[in-house]
């Protein structure tokens, strides 16, 4: 399946933006960790800032800059959403409650505790009512999300926005899934080639292959450290800009490949 | 789209386990609700429980997986001849070439509910049998239904809560369409939990009795718990004429807010016309919609506007949840199944429990069962977050 890379989002620890990151991922520059900075949206009507958690705010970021890079109208574009976890907050805080006498559950709290509560406000922000969808598949959930928002390029023929996003769980969840630091990535693709076009990409499913590692010894750490960090291969060979192949683990009878080439 | 054929089905729910038990309770318009026993909730609610989940074993070998979604997953599996008929697709195409892609809204935060209760009083630390992967990360259904048919194809869960089963439609169509897969099993579950119990509560949207879908006196939803599962393959050309296929998929969202419905209905609409835009049907090729219908005051409104606007006053409709409660992610599964039932049996359901249709309501909507010829449904199933999913199911145009 053939889709072209117009937009990229990357928030991350030490990985402050996708403009800001790709000399790192390239290994021009050092890549020196530090916790990411999740800004409030300014998408967002203020009720729904006040009432959205961190995931939110992480795929709105992420997803903005996607879509500011390849300067196309998020109203009038589908979404595919990943999440290995959503808001691991609220997990917590809804058991916790359920745990204590009274049982007194935030209505908002359960609201905002679906998967899919960061499309939800997404589409609120960019009034978009067009499809989006909320996958998730453990640690592969960023090759999920990829190989279906490829395919709706593919079979639709029209531009779909990937947004993935992961955040660590409070205790005591976190030590039964560590996962740390949060991280958020998008791309925006499309079925033809623009003059905001970054690369061409191939994605396929082949048989389960060794997959694609990170040379620098700290963004490895970062990879293993967050579901959504499974994407900087793929990130580190669009930032080098040349023609690459990265293989990602998926599924027991596939790892997803994606063969990439830059436009110029 | 391409039709996508339907080879196989199952379900289960509170109306019973397998499609004979659900079929046989549309036509007599039976209601497997009852008022809330469920665990220790104190809910002044009616549910739709399904029965000996307690007693279930886990098959052997997935003993990890073992929480109450998968085995709702595990009995939908077994009945009607499913995991047989898959047995045989995968000998045909190859573990590898058939997909899974399952939903759930609230996937095994049940078992995650019950060990919070038994944490450490000290250390606050979670008891050393809580599992994560395999109970509360909201793949462990896909990991599970995979692993128990012993497919290795392309897999993920969708979770975009009520929309989630009727959603995983159009991702086996697409996935199938791009080659991707050669066949693939949708389908999903959720159970009855404290979380969505308390939750819905919270939200003011539980009904005291057995929920009424467009009654002039609905109060709110009755929970259910279920699960179900559809074999989809591409039609081949030995395909009989009457064959069941998915004709159409459309998904919208609403952009409007987190949990309660566009009042207008825009993003109801728009999910409709985009189904049967995807069919290349018109309203008038459509012989019933199994409407999503709620019975929440605001919800149940909005859908009835669509309706009307996409459909007239004229095309038979009716919620289906009276009789099964609202069963949340597996909703869209469980009402495809009865939509292939109203194709392959000829029969338009009822709406159990409901008494008078709300006069302010302008749709067709129908409070008794009726036999008749029905070749193409739509199903509507709508989610928190305005996630918007409708489906076109019958015979090919």
């Amino acid at each position: 399946m053939r889709a072209y890379v117009e937009g990229i989002g990357l928030l991350g620890p030490g990985l402050p933006g996708w403009h800001d990151s790709r000399a790192v991922l390239a290994g021009t520059a050092p890549y020196r960790p530090a916790p990411a900075v999740v800004p409030p949206s300014p998408l967002l009507p203020p009720a729904e800032r006040r009432r959205a958690g961190i995931p939110v705010k992480l795929a709105l970021a992420a997803g903005a800059q996607a879509f500011a890079a390849a300067k196309r109208d998020a109203a009038a574009t589908a979404t595919v959403f990943t999440s290995s976890s959503a808001d691991g907050q609220i997990v917590h805080e809804l058991c916790a409650a359920l745990a204590a006498p009274g049982r007194e559950v935030s209505p908002t709290r359960f609201m905002n505790s679906v998967h899919n509560a960061a499309a939800g406000y997404w589409s609120i922000a960019t009034r978009s009512r067009e499809p989006s969808t909320s996958l998730c598949c453990y640690d592969a959930s960023f090759a999920a999300g990829l190989l279906e928002c490829t395919a709706q390029v593919a079979v639709d023929g029209r531009p779909v926005a990937l947004i993935a996003y992961d955040e660590p769980y409070p205790e005591p969840l976190h030590a039964t899934r560590p996962i740390s630091g949060e991280f958020g990535v998008a791309l925006l693709l499309a079925s033809q080639p623009t003059e905001e076009s970054v690369a061409g990409m191939d994605i396929d499913l082949v048989p389960v292959a060794a997959e694609t590692r990170l040379t620098d010894a700290g963004l490895e750490a970062a990879r293993l450290a967050n579901p959504t960090a499974r994407a900087l291969p793929l990130l580190a060979a669009l930032a080098r800009g040349g023609v690459e192949e990265v293989v990602l683990n998926y599924v027991a009878g596939a790892s997803l490949r994606a063969r990439v080439a830059a436009c110029h | 789209m391409q039709p996508v054929l339907i080879s196989r089905f199952s379900s289960v729910n509170c109306l019973g386990a397998g499609t004979a038990a659900l079929l046989e309770a549309l036509r007599k318009k039976r209601s497997g609700l009852a008022p809330c026993e469920f665990e220790t909730a104190a809910v002044d609610t009616w549910v739709g429980q399904v029965p000996g989940l307690d007693e279930l074993r886990i098959k052997p070998g997935l003993e990890q997986y073992d929480c109450r979604i998968n085995r709702l997953a595990q009995l939908a599996l077994e009945q009607d001849g499913f995991s047989a008929a898959v047995a045989q697709a995968c000998s045909r195409y190859g573990a590898a070439r058939i997909g899974v892609f399952t939903g759930t809204s609230t996937s095994g935060i049940l078992e995650t509910e019950l060990a919070y209760r038994r944490r450490d009083p000290h250390t606050g630390a979670l008891p050393a049998s809580f599992r994560y992967r395999t109970t509360l990360n909201t793949y462990s259904l896909g990991d599970f239904t995979a692993r128990y048919l012993g497919l290795s194809g392309p897999s993920f869960v969708v979770s975009s809560a009520c929309s989630s089963t009727a959603k995983v439609f159009g991702n086996a169509a697409r996935l199938m369409a791009a080659g991707m897969c050669d066949a693939a099993v949708v389908g999903g579950a959720d159970t009855l939990c404290l979380t969505t119990l308390y939750g819905f509560r919270s939200l003011e949207l539980t009904s005291r009795g057995p929920c009424r879908p467009f009654d002039a006196e609905r109060d709110g939803i009755s929970l259910g718990e279920g699960a179900g599962f559809a074999l989809l393959e591409k039609p081949g050309r030995g395909a009989p004429c009457d064959a069941l296929l998915l004709l159409g998929v459309g998904e919208s969202s609403d952009a409007h807010h987190m949990s309660t419905p566009h009042p207008e209905g825009a993003g109801a609409k728009l999910a409709m016309q985009r189904a049967l835009e995807a069919a290349q049907l018109g309203p008038a090729d459509i012989d019933y919609v199994n409407v999503h219908g709620t019975a929440t005051r605001t919800n149940d409104a909005a859908e009835d506007k669509a309706l009307v606007e996409v459909f007239g006053r004229s095309t038979p409709c009716s919620s289906t949840k009276g009789a099964t409660g609202h069963l949340l992610g597996a909703a869209g599964i469980t009402e495809a199944v009865v939509s292939m039932l109203a194709v392959r049996h000829g029969i338009l359901p009822g709406s159990a429990h409901t008494r008078r249709i709300d006069p302010g309501l302008g749709s067709a909507y129908l409070l008794a069962p009726r036999a008749a010829r029905v070749r193409r449904v739509l199903t509507n199933s709508f989610g928190f977050g305005g996630s918007n999913c409708s489906l076109v199911i019958g015979e090919a145009a």
